[in-house]
C-alpha cells in the first residue's frame, strides 16, 4: 500500500516509527523530503501493496481528512501494550505520538515529567494536548486521544470526520451520561477534537475557564468542552450503529455477556444495543483489546470472503465513492 | 546282568519319559506364545489393505486458483460459476455441544447451500437427523450414506465439520472455482500418519460428488470399509475415512493458497496469533494464517459470532479488495 509506506515514512520523519529501510534504498535522498510531496514517494514504493486492494478512496482520505493520533502510555506498558498500538493500528494515522511519564528514545516515547496512575490522567492529557497543539498543531485536522489497549481503525474515523469541517469547534467519541448535560466521551473509547476544539482547550487553561485538578479525565474533559462552547456530534452510522466502543467486539456482540447491572447500561447516551446491532461495520474504536489487536487486524485487513462476482464488487466500489467523499 | 541292563534301560526311558513330558508343556507354552504373538503382530498391521498399490504417495498438494485465471473468465460466465456450486454442509454434533451447536446455526451455517445437523441423539431444541450412535466413525458413515442417498442429484460438494469449526463458505467455493467434482476430490488439512495421508476432520473435510459416489459404494463392502476398523486400538473417523477412500482410489490432498498457506486450519485465529507473537514477533499478522481461509477449529461459541462480525461485516473504509465480496445476506438475517 502505497499510503502505509507513505505512513512510515512519516513517522520516520517524525521519530516516533518503525523504519523500514528497504522502502527507501531506491532514494538516499528520501528523508529529507518534507511532508509536502507525497506523489513522489508514492510512485517509487509499492512494497507492502496486497495487489488486491484498490487504495484510491483511502489514499484520498488520507490527504484530505489528517489525524494526529496520540497514545497514552507508561514505560512499563511498552513491551506489553504499546508495542502492539505500533504495530498494528498506529500506522495508518498520519502522524503518531506515544505519550508516557517518561521519555524513551528507542521506542520512542514523549515525556511528560509526570507520576504515573489514575490519578495523573488528566494532567496527563493535557501536557500531551498543550505539547501537541505548540508543535503540531498546523499538522493535522483532527486530533485523537487513545489508550494503548484501544484499537482504531483509522480509515473508518477518516470517513465519520470527513463530513465535518476542523475548523468547527467539535468533537466525538462514545458519549455518556450523566454529569455533562451535552454528554461527554468515554476515554478508553478514544475521542477526538477538531483543531478548533484543541485551541479553545488550550486557551481554556491559560484564561482558568477550566481546572487542571480531577482525577476522571474523559469526565473532567468532558465538562471542560462544554464550558468553552466545544460541542459533541453524534458518531453512529446512518443505520444508527455506535462506531466508538468501550470494549471489544464480543462484550458488545454477545447478548447477556454484559450483566444488566454493570455500570455501561446506564452511562451510555444512546439506548445500548447488545448483539449484532450494537456495532457498525465501520465501527472506529474498541477497547481493552489486547492481545486481540493482531486478531482484529487480520480479520479487517486480512481475511476476506472472496467472490468471482467482481463486476458486482466494482459497480458497488463507485457508488461508495459518490456517497461518502461529499461535501465536507 | 541283563535284567540289570533291562532294568537300567527302564528306568532310563522312563526318565527320559518323565523329562519329555515336562518339556511338551513347555514346549506348549511356546508354541502358544509364538502363535498368540503372530496374531497380535498380524491384527496389528490390519489398517491398510493397499498393498495392491505400486506408487507410493507424497504430500499432497492442492492450489488455490491464481487472479489471472479468474480475470480471463466473464462476467457472464461467473454468474453461471458462482450458480454450479452447491454445497451441502455435514455438522456431526453430540448433545454437550449444544452450545457450539446454536452457535454454529446461527452463524456460518447460513452460507452452505444447505446445512443439516446428524446428532448421536434426538435433541429437543434443536432439529436434527438422529443417527443413534456416538461413535464418530459411525457418525460419519450414516451421514455420508444419508446425504448421498438424498442429496447425490442436487448437491456437488459435501463439507463435513465438527461443532467447533467456523467456515468461510465463499472461500470454500472460492477454492474449488476451477476443480471439476466429477473427479475425486478429497480436501482440507492434512495429517500424514505413518503411510497414511487422511484430512483431519478439525479443519473440515471436502469431498466431491465423484468421491461421495465411490465413498458409499464401500460403505456396504465391510473388507475394505468396516465399520469397527483396528481390532485392538480404536482408530479416530477421519483416518477410517481415508483408508476407506483409499480402496476406491481417492486420496486426501493438503489445500493451500498461492503462498502455500494452509487455506484450512485445526486452529482458532486466536491461537495462531499467540504462536506468532512468541515465534515472529515482528511479523505477527503476516505470519499468521492465509487471506482465504475456509475454516478455524476451536472456537467458543461467543467467537463464532465474533467471526461472523469480523469476516462479513467489520472493515476498513475506503479498502476495497477487487476479489472481496459484496454478500447479500440471507432474508431476515441480522448478523451477516
Amino acid at each position: 500500500m502505497a499510503s502505509k509506506s507513505w505512513l512510515n515514512f512519516l513517522t520516520f520523519l517524525c521519530g516516533s516509527g518503525d523504519t523500514q529501510p528497504n522502502l527507501h534504498h531506491n532514494d538516499p535522498h528520501a528523508r529529507h523530503l518534507d511532508d509536502n510531496e507525497p506523489s513522489h514517494l508514492k510512485e517509487q514504493v509499492n512494497f507492502n501493496a496486497d495487489s488486491n486492494e484498490n487504495m484510491d478512496i483511502a489514499e484520498n482520505l488520507y490527504q484530505k481528512v489528517k489525524i494526529l493520533c496520540w497514545v497514552m502510555t507508561s514505560s512499563q506498558n511498552l513491551e506489553k501494550k504499546a508495542k502492539h498500538v505500533k504495530a498494528t493500528w498506529a500506522q495508518y494515522c498520519n502522524k503518531v505520538l506515544f505519550m508516557s511519564s517518561e521519555e524513551n528514545q528507542d521506542f520512542p516515547t514523549m515525556g511528560l515529567k509526570t507520576k504515573e496512575g489514575r490519578e495523573q490522567l488528566y494532567w496527563k492529557t493535557i501536557k500531551t494536548f498543550q505539547y501537541v497543539h505548540d508543535h503540531y498543531l498546523e499538522d493535522a485536522d483532527w486530533f485523537l486521544k487513545a489508550d494503548d489497549d484501544t484499537y482504531v481503525i483509522v480509515d473508518n474515523l477518516r470517513r465519520l470526520l470527513s463530513r465535518y469541517n476542523p475548523e468547527q469547534p467539535i468533537y466525538f467519541g462514545r458519549r455518556s451520561k450523566p454529569y455533562v448535560k451535552q454528554s461527554y466521551m468515554n476515554g478508553g473509547a478514544g475521542y477526538v477534537l477538531s483543531k478548533e476544539a484543541l485551541r479553545r482547550f488550550i486557551d481554556a487553561f491559560k484564561t482558568e475557564k477550566c481546572t487542571h485538578s480531577s482525577s476522571i479525565e474523559d469526565l473532567a474533559l468532558g465538562r471542560c468542552m462544554e464550558i468553552i462552547n466545544v460541542e459533541v456530534r453524534d458518531s453512529r452510522d446512518t443505520t444508527g450503529k455506535e462506531t466508538f466502543h468501550p470494549f471489544v467486539p464480543e462484550h458488545h456482540l454477545i447478548k447477556g455477556y454484559l450483566p444488566k447491572t454493570f455500570w455501561y447500561w446506564n452511562y451510555n447516551y444512546y439506548p445500548p444495543v447488545e448483539g449484532p446491532g450494537c456495532c457498525s461495520d465501520i465501527a472506529v474504536s474498541f477497547h481493552y483489546v489486547n492481545p486481540t489487536m493482531y486478531e482484529l487486524e487480520y480479520l479487517i485487513y486480512h481475511l476476506r470472503p472472496y467472490d468471482i462476482l467482481k463486476e458486482i464488487n466494482q459497480a458497488n466500489k463507485n457508488e461508495d465513492t459518490k456517497v461518502k467523499l461529499g461535501n465536507p | 546282568m541283563e535284567i540289570e541292563y533291562l532294568f537300567n534301560l527302564k528306568s532310563f526311558v522312563m526318565a527320559r519319559g518323565k523329562m519329555l513330558s515336562e518339556s511338551s508343556s513347555f514346549l506348549k507354552g511356546v508354541m502358544l506364545g509364538s502363535i498368540f504373538y503372530a496374531l497380535i503382530t498380524t491384527l496389528g498391521h490390519i489398517r491398510i489393505g493397499h498393498r495392491n498399490r505400486t506408487h507410493h504417495h507424497e504430500h499432497h498438494h492442492l492450489q488455490a486458483p491464481n487472479k489471472e485465471d479468474i480475470s480471463k473468465i466473464s462476467a457472464a460466465e461467473r454468474m453461471e460459476l458462482s450458480k454450479s456450486f452447491r454445497v451441502y454442509c455435514i455438522v456431526l454434533v453430540k448433545p454437550k455441544d449444544v452450545s457450539l451447536w446454536a452457535a454454529v446455526k446461527e452463524t456460518w451455517t447460513k452460507h452452505c447451500d444447505k446445512a443439516e445437523f446428524f446428532s448421536s441423539e434426538n435433541v429437543k431444541v434443536f432439529e436434527s437427523i438422529n443417527v443413534d450412535t456416538d461413535d464418530m466413525w459411525l457418525m460419519m458413515r450414516k451421514a455420508y450414506k444419508y446425504a448421498f442417498d438424498k442429496y447425490k442429484e442436487q448437491y456437488n460438494w459435501f463439507f463435513l465439520a465438527r461443532p467447533s469449526t467456523f467456515a468461510v463458505i465463499e472461500n470454500l467455493k472460492y477454492f474449488l472455482l476451477k476443480k471439476d467434482p466429477s473427479q475425486p476430490f478429497y480436501l482440507g488439512h492434512t495429517v500424514k500418519s505413518g503411510d497414511l495421508e487422511y484430512v483431519s476432520v478439525d479443519g473440515g473435510i471436502v469431498l466431491s460428488i465423484e468421491s461421495m459416489k465411490r465413498l458409499n459404494s464401500l460403505l456396504s463392502v465391510p473388507e475394505k470399509c468396516p465399520e469397527q476398523g483396528g481390532m485392538i486400538w480404536k482408530i479416530s473417523e477421519d483416518k477410517q475415512l481415508a483408508v476407506c477412500l483409499k480402496y476406491a482410489g481417492v486420496f486426501a490432498e493438503n489445500a493451500e493458497d498461492a503462498d502455500r498457506k494452509d487455506v484450512f486450519n485445526t486452529k482458532s485465529v486466536g491461537l495462531f496469533i499467540k504462536e506468532a507473537m512468541s515465534n515472529h514477533p515482528n511479523q505477527v499478522v503476516e505470519g499468521c494464517c492465509s487471506n482465504m481461509a475456509v475454516t478455524f477449529n476451536g472456537l467458543t461459541p461467543n467467537q463464532m459470532h465474533v467471526m461472523m462480525y469480523g469476516v462479513y461485516r467489520l472493515r476498513a473504509f475506503g479498502h476495497v479488495f477487487n476479489d472481496a465480496l459484496v454478500f447479500l445476506p440471507p432474508n431476515g438475517s441480522d448478523n451477516d
